[in-house]
Formats: structure tokens, C-alpha cells, sequence
């Protein structure tokens, strides 16, 4: 049998499209940068999708090829882990509008041979999910033995059982939402500002320039990075200690140890991240709610979908709290769908999901082999 | 596998092969695990306690964590052949409205609780004139769980008045069932069948 070139790890496909969008308009052709881990089994019956969050990529379980770093979820996504590669084959892919390989504002228009910028279509989480569909069809994968997704992934794997219902056996919704809040969008909103106000953005055009809007992504995600964090976490990590020095110097320096550490995480992050992709997904975030498409009824989402439920939130996590879960879990009971919802807890807010947390493990794996020899 | 509670062994053996179950506040799923492996049956529960809730996710059971006074409401009329309810009631902040609840989701609801009129206890608080401490019920009065106590007598009055028929009802001493003779002075915990 020869290699079947599909598979495996970084991987590319560009598909004709056009991929319908919810915007308006549509895009053709669709690049998509995706990884699978594990063999797919004869019929197909033992796909799982796990799905990034807004700054993560197709390198769920392998190491970053720009970072050199381990992959964002080695900790669930691997032999014998919970999302068990001996057994299932997993997909990830680098969702539309970022900038590991899938179509987004860096990648070259058609029209004009120059890299789209502000020119890219704005996308939905739903668009998302469909660039995902029209990859699974290109791998013949009609059904997918389960999604599984934290934080940004956890939208998709909902907008998934509302949108190709037959095409999920299992969602693993964990620290996420179905609707993003008012406070959300205004986080979100001072990120996008610090972009667009950095000199160096050029209404998005700096792909032909020497220098990209680093500064204000790096502002962006700072902001970002404190609402992934908790107070508690944060106080217990850094307090109020100084860095590098016995004394505060009265300036503007990074004086204390939480200070040094933001700046750390903002610039490391612009060395991985496309300012204009950031925008493009903050706004796909933003757009989210999966009521609003279904006639305002949360529950309406979820009536045509067989899939099972496995809902997970963190008490600490004040970006996507617990009552945003169980709001999501009213619905799914609402519409009498076999459902499962635990409020873990972890001191790291937001972050928990990515973090060593054996229950989150266990109840995963559970939670994945009673869908086994169905 | 461990032999179940013995309220629980009770409504396990009356349960009817391959219907869907509701167990509200079930704990680390033990009931909802033999009715899944042994009778087919499709259950779901529900409970309060986040490590019995991940528990029971573990073992692959469909569990939601939360609570049977403000949660019962998301659940859709006659969704369920049987609504469960086993050593719960009496921790309920409103038993009659949790009770109403468990009939309109559940065609039929068990429902077990610990008898407050065993003679033990009786005897407890007429003797030491102190609230009874016993095995069945083995927490002091400041941090028992147990806010609405009730005996079979009140409970029979309960679904009488509300016109709620009792398809079975049955009775344990200790673990061991017991018939229904002096029940209400002589039994420890009862399980009924109810029925709208």
C-alpha cells in the first residue's frame, strides 16, 4: 500500500473552493495547514478533531516549528493520552484567518498577487468549522468519531453539532461559550485598537515593509494574556515582587516581576503571530453566537444534533466563566441531548485547560471510551 | 461489581429493561452504571458535588453537576421513563416543588428518603432530648445536609393531598427490606414508586 500523502504531520492542501462565508462573498481557493496523528481506520470511523484556540495551531502534539516548543496539548494528544493516538486518528488544523499555513490576510490574493491584508474577508466561527468540513471531505472522513476543543476550539466543536449535526458522534466543549459577552468584545476591542494604533500597521500593509505592528500586538496580547490568568494565580506567582532590583526606581521601567513577564509574553508572542490575523479572529470570536443563528433559542441549535455532550468549565476562569457553560448545558438538556457538565477546579483560570489537570484527563478519556464499540 | 445501596438495589430491580432513566443526585453513578450495563437503559444524572460528577463522567455515564432546586426546570416534560431521586429529598430546599419537578420530567419518579419517624429516633429525642444522631443519619445538627426531615406517614399525606398515586412502595430495617406493617415506627428507609 503506498503512503497515503494526505496524512501525517505538516501538511498543506489547497481546495477550490469557494467556501461560502457568513460575511457575504466567498473564498477560493482555501488553503488549509493541518497535522494527523495516528491511522485512520478502513471506514473511517475513528476521526476526533480537536480544535485550537485563537493563538494556537495545528501543532497540537508536535513541536512548533518557529518555536522549537512542544505541541500546545502533548498533554491530552499522544499514545496512551487521553485523546489516544494508538486508537483514534486526530485531526488539527490551523483555522481560516490565521497564519500557520491556513488562508488569512497574509496569504497571497488571487486578484492582485499580493498578500490580501485588510483585503481578506472577515470571518465566522462558523467559517471556520466549514474550511474544517471541506478538509474532512478531502480526507473522506464523513463522520467524525468526536471534536474536541478548549476556549475558541470549544466554539467550533459547538458550531459544529449545529452545523453538520450527522457529522458528530461527541463534543468536548471545555472553557468555553456559546456567545461572546459584552466584556469579551471590549477585550478584545482594546487589542484590536493597540494593533491599529501602532504607526507601523499601515492599514494592515506592512507585509512589503521592514517592520510589522510588533508593538501593538505585543500590547494586545498582554491585555489578552491577563484575562487567560486569575487573580489568585497571578498574586501567588509574582505578589507585588520587584524584578532584578532591590528597590522600585521611580521610572517606568519593568520594576515588578509581573510587569517583565507581560512584556516577555507579548513580544515572544509577535515572533509566532500575524497582527492582521489576530484581528481577523478576535472579530470571528466576537461574532460568535450560536442562539442568534438558531432563532435566539440556544436550544434550537442543538435539536437536529445526535451527538453526545461533554461540557467543562473552570472555577477560575473568568474569561469564559462557569455560567457561560451552563448556559450551554441548559440548552442541551433543554433539547433532551445525552449531555455531561463538571465545573473543575484550578487555580489558573482561563489557562486551566492547557494546563496538567488529571480529573480534566480522566474525564475526557472516560468521557471518550464510552463512545468506544458504539 | 459492588453490590449497590440497598434503596438503590430496590429501584434497580423495578426499573423496566431499556428506558430512560433521570438520577438526580446520583452521586458517582453506581445506580446509573447498572442500569446502563445491566437493563440498557439510557440514564443521565445529575448531582451537586463537582468529584462525584467527574467521577461519574469517568465511567462514561452522561452527568451534568448541579442542583435538584434550581436545575430541574431545564429538563423537558416526559423526557424520561423514570425520574430518580434516592436519599435526596431531605436535602432539598423545596421537596414539593422538586417532587412536581421529577413527576412532569419523569412518567413515573422513585423517590427514597430516611424514615424521621423510626422508633430509634423517636426514642433519641424523647430520652436525651437532643437531635438524633443514628447510622442511617450520622451528621450533627449543624452540618447535616438533611434541612427538610419527613416520615412515610408525611410523605404518604404529601402525595395523597396532591393526588399523586403510589404505584409501590418499599421498606428497609438497617439493609435488610422489611413488609410494610408499622412502617412509619418500624422502618429505617423507604423507596416509592410514584406515578402523575
Amino acid at each position: 500500500m503506498s503512503e497515503d500523502t494526505r496524512f501525517g504531520l505538516g501538511r498543506t492542501v489547497t481546495l477550490p473552493g469557494p467556501l461560502r462565508l457568513d460575511g457575504g462573498g466567498s473564498l477560493a481557493p482555501v488553503e488549509i495547514a493541518y497535522e494527523t496523528y495516528g491511522t485512520l481506520a478502513p471506514d473511517a470511523s475513528n476521526a476526533i478533531l480537536v480544535c485550537h484556540a485563537l493563538t494556537g495551531d495545528q501543532h497540537v502534539a508536535s513541536e512548533h516549528p518557529r518555536t522549537g516548543k512542544p505541541g500546545w496539548w502533548t498533554r491530552m494528544v499522544g499514545p496512551g493520552k487521553p485523546i489516544d493516538t494508538d486508537r483514534f486518528c486526530v485531526i488539527c488544523t490551523n483555522v481560516l484567518g490565521s497564519c500557520m499555513g491556513s488562508s488569512g490576510p497574509a496569504s497571497r490574493n488571487p486578484a492582485t498577487g499580493t498578500p490580501y491584508a485588510m483585503a481578506f474577508p472577515v470571518i465566522t466561527i462558523r467559517d471556520m468549522v466549514r474550511a474544517q468540513a471541506m478538509l474532512l471531505d478531502h480526507l473522506g472522513i464523513e463522520r467524525l468519531f468526536a471534536i474536541v476543543g478548549g476556549s475558541m476550539g470549544g466554539m467550533q466543536a459547538l458550531s459544529w453539532t449545529a452545523t453538520y449535526p450527522d457529522r458528530v458522534a461527541a463534543a468536548v466543549v471545555i472553557a468555553s461559550t456559546a456567545r461572546h459577552s459584552a466584556q469579551n468584545i471590549a477585550f478584545h476591542e482594546v487589542g484590536r485598537q493597540a494593533i491599529m494604533a501602532d504607526p507601523d500597521w499601515r492599514d494592515g500593509n506592512y507585509y512589503a515593509a521592514d517592520t510589522t505592528p510588533s508593538a501593538g500586538l505585543a500590547v494586545a496580547r498582554m491585555a489578552a494574556h491577563i484575562t487567560y490568568l486569575s487573580e489568585a494565580g497571578l498574586t501567588e506567582k509574582f505578589g507585588r515582587k520587584l524584578q532584578g532590583r532591590e528597590a522600585k526606581t521611580f521610572g517606568f521601567d519593568a520594576d515588578f516581576q509581573v510587569e517583565s513577564y507581560l512584556r516577555y509574553q507579548g513580544l515572544s508572542f509577535t515572533d509566532r503571530f500575524d497582527a492582521n490575523s489576530y484581528l481577523y479572529i478576535t472579530r470571528a470570536m466576537d461574532y460568535f453566537d450560536l442562539a442568534e443563528e438558531h432563532g435566539g433559542m440556544l436550544a434550537n441549535a442543538f435539536r437536529s444534533s445526535r451527538a453526545r455532550f461533554c461540557v467543562v468549565s473552570f472555577d477560575t476562569d473568568w474569561l469564559y466563566p462557569t455560567a457561560e457553560s451552563r448556559a450551554v448545558v441548559r440548552a442541551l438538556n433543554a433539547a433532551a441531548a445525552p449531555a455531561s457538565f463538571v465545573e473543575l477546579s484550578s487555580p489558573f483560570g482561563h489557562d486551566a485547560f492547557l494546563l496538567e489537570n488529571a480529573e480534566l484527563a480522566r474525564l475526557v478519556d472516560g468521557f471518550l471510551r464510552a463512545g468506544d464499540g458504539k | 461489581m459492588t453490590a449497590l445501596r440497598p434503596d438503590l438495589a430496590i429501584i434497580a430491580d423495578n426499573v423496566a429493561p431499556g428506558s430512560r432513566v433521570l438520577d438526580v443526585g446520583c452521586g458517582d453513578g453506581a445506580l446509573m452504571a447498572a442500569l446502563r450495563d445491566e437493563r440498557q437503559c439510557d440514564a443521565r444524572g445529575l448531582e451537586l458535588d463537582g468529584h462525584n460528577v467527574a467521577a461519574a463522567m469517568a465511567r462514561g455515564l452522561s452527568v451534568v453537576q448541579g442542583d435538584a432546586d434550581t436545575d430541574l426546570a431545564d429538563y423537558p416534560d416526559s423526557a424520561f421513563d423514570y425520574a430518580i431521586l434516592s436519599q435526596t429529598l431531605q436535602t432539598t430546599r423545596r421537596p414539593d416543588i422538586v417532587l412536581e419537578n421529577l413527576l412532569r420530567i419523569g412518567r413515573q419518579a422513585f423517590v427514597s428518603f430516611p424514615n424521621f419517624a423510626h422508633w430509634r429516633m423517636r426514642a433519641a429525642l424523647v430520652t436525651h432530648g437532643r437531635m438524633p444522631i443514628t447510622r442511617q443519619l450520622p451528621l450533627a445538627w449543624y452540618d447535616t445536609p438533611n434541612i427538610h426531615h419527613l416520615s412515610i406517614d408525611d410523605f404518604r399525606d404529601f402525595v395523597n393531598a396532591r393526588g399523586i398515586a403510589v404505584e409501590g412502595c418499599w421498606f428497609l430495617a438497617g439493609e435488610k427490606r422489611r413488609g410494610s406493617g408499622w412502617a412509619n415506627l418500624l422502618a429505617q428507609h423507604a423507596v416509592f414508586l410514584l406515578r402523575r
